[in-house]
């Protein structure tokens, strides 16, 4: 009974952890590229590691944490002008293309030698680098507190502080979108979506929208990697092809083009994921599955089944938890 | 079936009813334009006294093969110019030339005396010369309002900026709503506002997209085969629309395979064939030139292929028999 309620505790806590947050932040930019404006972005993995990275060789240069979040939002912007202006003029899937090949340039010069002095190389940067002015910010003070069965430090890596922080911004940049999207603005992206060129035909500049579209959606990712990286630390190979798929995961999950779709979405993956693992744990350890699943197995097999997963939502439910049905049975021209 | 005289009657009283309609102006508007174009020579490229858009040298080749080749073209302001031809004649590829879609190997065009060249297919558009699409692009997965709303031009909100500030734009943004509703309902569409634009049939999007064109305020508009798809019923409002669209003092270019539509319709027909242009004048009298009529429409362009009277073997091998003897 104590291991069937630590499992629902984990679970549990997976829901208000950072690194949700920080998921859902990264969901949030990538449901401005594909849900909204449908742009084929899948690289970002590394808008997210390009912020983060901003954001802690800024800190480490000494610079205060408010201007080393707008590095991070800077590093973001500046990837997706270069990655769009010579590929949203082009058709869709190009942009997929070189996002998936930038993402993974960004990760292999960070991880290289030769900017070892900033990026700490392949084993990146350790999170007391860079996290004291984080730290600093908090009004929580020492100390830890409880609520209900959740209990962390008040200030820390993995603390309330890092918790209110990262929801908090999650909340105001989702303010930000709904506004944004509900507007005509957000309309000319969804029009984009459907077929850009009877935009175009309206008198709209179809690719300075999708150039915005593409740099919100970057600079949040960015924003999302900093979030990813205040509780942990900042490890190249730890943000790749597979925190994309994840990123994806969230979104179609929660609903592509819906505003609390990535949020939801991060919320019940990873809650989902960590009952999964934690669940096989147990049973491996307690019965005779253990023979067949072994304890050391289970990340892999937990992997396989995000994949499972990725696949039979595309294919069943494709407009996700909060999408709308009849607007997706219109998909096909 | 629709109710259209035409279809059951014989080919050549078609050619007859249909010229007569084209020379009843029912405006005063359209007795002035066709006063005009009276005075106009019936020669490709034939000067207009008010050109409203004049092409010069517009070349535009794919790979060896040469799309269009159009020397001078004008367009008379206020009038339906129909833009015919066979199959591959190049009339898509120049409307695409001259809305900004397609660039030209060389050549120049200008709009009410602006050039339009090298001009991006917003640009067009925002200067007041907007056009449909031959395949229909309805923004399926927006609602029929949404459509509307969209093409409204200047509105403050479809700047980033402002667009979080919904103060900035709902002034405007409730203007555009009432305008919209106004020409939907004029296309019978505004009982659908509210419904997905992709649950519209073929020709109720040919419909929205032409209330959508016009949610712009063109000055021109260019329609790319608007009939295709559409069902007979639908045609005739199609067709009443677009002359109602002259008769507000827009200026009409269509591409259109239907010779029944251009018939009807069009104040001046301009033919188009290997990319070059080969004939010009009103309707009447370029149907009856032989040379467009036996080349580029084929000898039987009058005989109606829902024509009951197909069916007849006799008459059937009649017309075959014709056709050999050529």
């Amino acid at each position: 009974m104590d291991e069937f309620n630590r499992i629902l505790e984990q679970t549990l806590a997976e829901f208000i952890a950072p690194t949700t947050a920080a998921y859902a932040m990264a969901a949030i930019g990538l449901n401005l590229h594909f849900g909204y404006t449908g742009l084929l972005n899948m690289g970002q993995a590394g808008f997210m590691l390009l912020g983060a990275y901003g954001f802690g060789i800024a800190t480490m240069a000494g610079l205060p944490f408010p201007v080393a979040i707008l590095v991070a939002l800077a590093a973001g912007t500046v990837f997706a002008l270069i990655l769009g202006m010579p590929t949203l003029q082009l058709r869709g899937d190009y942009l997929a293309i070189v996002t998936i090949s930038a993402a993974e340039i960004i990760r292999w010069i960070g991880r290289s030698t030769w900017l070892q002095e900033w990026t700490g190389g392949a084993s990146g940067l350790q999170g007391r680098d860079y996290k004291d002015s984080f730290h600093a910010t908090s009004p929580l003070g020492d100390g830890r507190m409880a609520l209900g069965p959740l209990e962390y430090i008040n200030t820390g890596s993995d603390s309330w502080w890092t918790r209110i922080f990262a929801w908090g911004l999650v909340a105001l940049v989702l303010l930000f979108v709904w506004l944004i999207t509900r507007s005509p603005w957000g309309r000319v992206l969804k029009g984009i979506r459907e077929d850009e060129d009877a935009v175009r035909a309206l008198g709209k500049n179809v690719y300075a929208y999708k150039m915005q579209a593409l740099v919100l959606g970057g600079a949040i990712g960015a924003l999302g990697g900093v979030l990813y990286a205040l509780p942990l630390a900042i490890a190249p190979d730890a943000m790749s092809r597979t925190m994309t798929f994840f990123v994806w995961t969230v979104m179609l999950l929660g609903g592509a083009a819906t505003v609390f779709g990535p949020v939801l979405g991060s919320m019940v993956f990873f809650a989902a994921y960590m009952l999964m693992r934690t669940g096989m744990r147990a049973v491996a350890d307690n019965t005779g599955i253990g023979d067949v699943i072994t304890t050391s197995n289970v990340e892999q097999i937990g992997g396989m089944l995000v994949g499972v997963t990725l696949m039979l939502l595309v294919i069943f439910r494709p407009q996700g938890i909060l999408g709308n049905k009849r607007e997706l049975a219109f998909n096909a021209h | 079936m629709p109710t259209d005289e035409s279809i059951t009657t014989t080919p050549e009283s078609v050619a007859d009813t249909a010229a007569a309609a084209a020379v009843a102006p029912v405006t005063t508007h359209h007795q002035q334009v066709l006063a005009k174009l009276a005075t106009v020579d019936h020669v490709p490229g034939a000067a207009k006294p008010d050109a409203i858009i004049t092409a010069d040298h517009v070349t535009r080749r794919f790979g060896g093969m040469t799309a269009v080749d159009v020397d001078h073209l004008e367009v008379q302001e206020g009038a339906i110019t129909a833009l015919i031809g066979p199959n591959g004649a190049g009339k898509t590829t120049f409307f695409n030339l001259l809305t900004g879609f397609d660039r030209p190997n060389q050549g120049s065009w200008t709009f009410q005396g602006r050039s339009l060249s090298g001009k991006s297919a917003a640009a067009v558009a925002k200067i007041g010369v907007v056009r449909t699409f031959q395949l229909t692009k309805a923004l399926s997965r927006l609602t029929v309002l949404q459509n509307m709303l969209l093409a409204s031009t200047h509105n403050p909100g479809e700047n980033l900026w402002l667009s979080w500030l919904p103060f900035t734009w709902q002034k405007h943004e409730k203007a555009a709503t009432e305008k919209a509703m106004e020409i939907l309902a004029r296309f019978k569409l505004d009982t659908k506002a509210s419904d997905f634009a992709g649950s519209l049939s073929g020709g109720q999007r040919k419909l929205l997209e032409m209330a959508r064109a016009l949610m712009t305020d063109p000055t021109v508009i260019m329609l790319d085969e608007p009939m295709a798809g559409v069902n007979p019923a639908l045609v005739q409002s199609l067709l009443g629309h677009i002359q109602a669209l002259r008769d507000e003092g827009m200026t009409v270019l269509f591409v259109e395979h239907d010779m029944h539509a251009v018939r009807h319709i069009s104040d001046w027909v301009v033919v188009m064939a290997e990319g070059r242009i080969v004939a010009e004048g009103p309707p009447a009298s370029v149907m009856r030139d032989q040379a467009v009529v036996d080349a580029y429409l084929g000898a039987h362009h009058d005989t109606d292929l829902g024509d009951d009277s197909l069916l007849d073997p006799k008459i059937l091998a009649r017309l075959e028999a014709e056709e050999e003897k050529r």
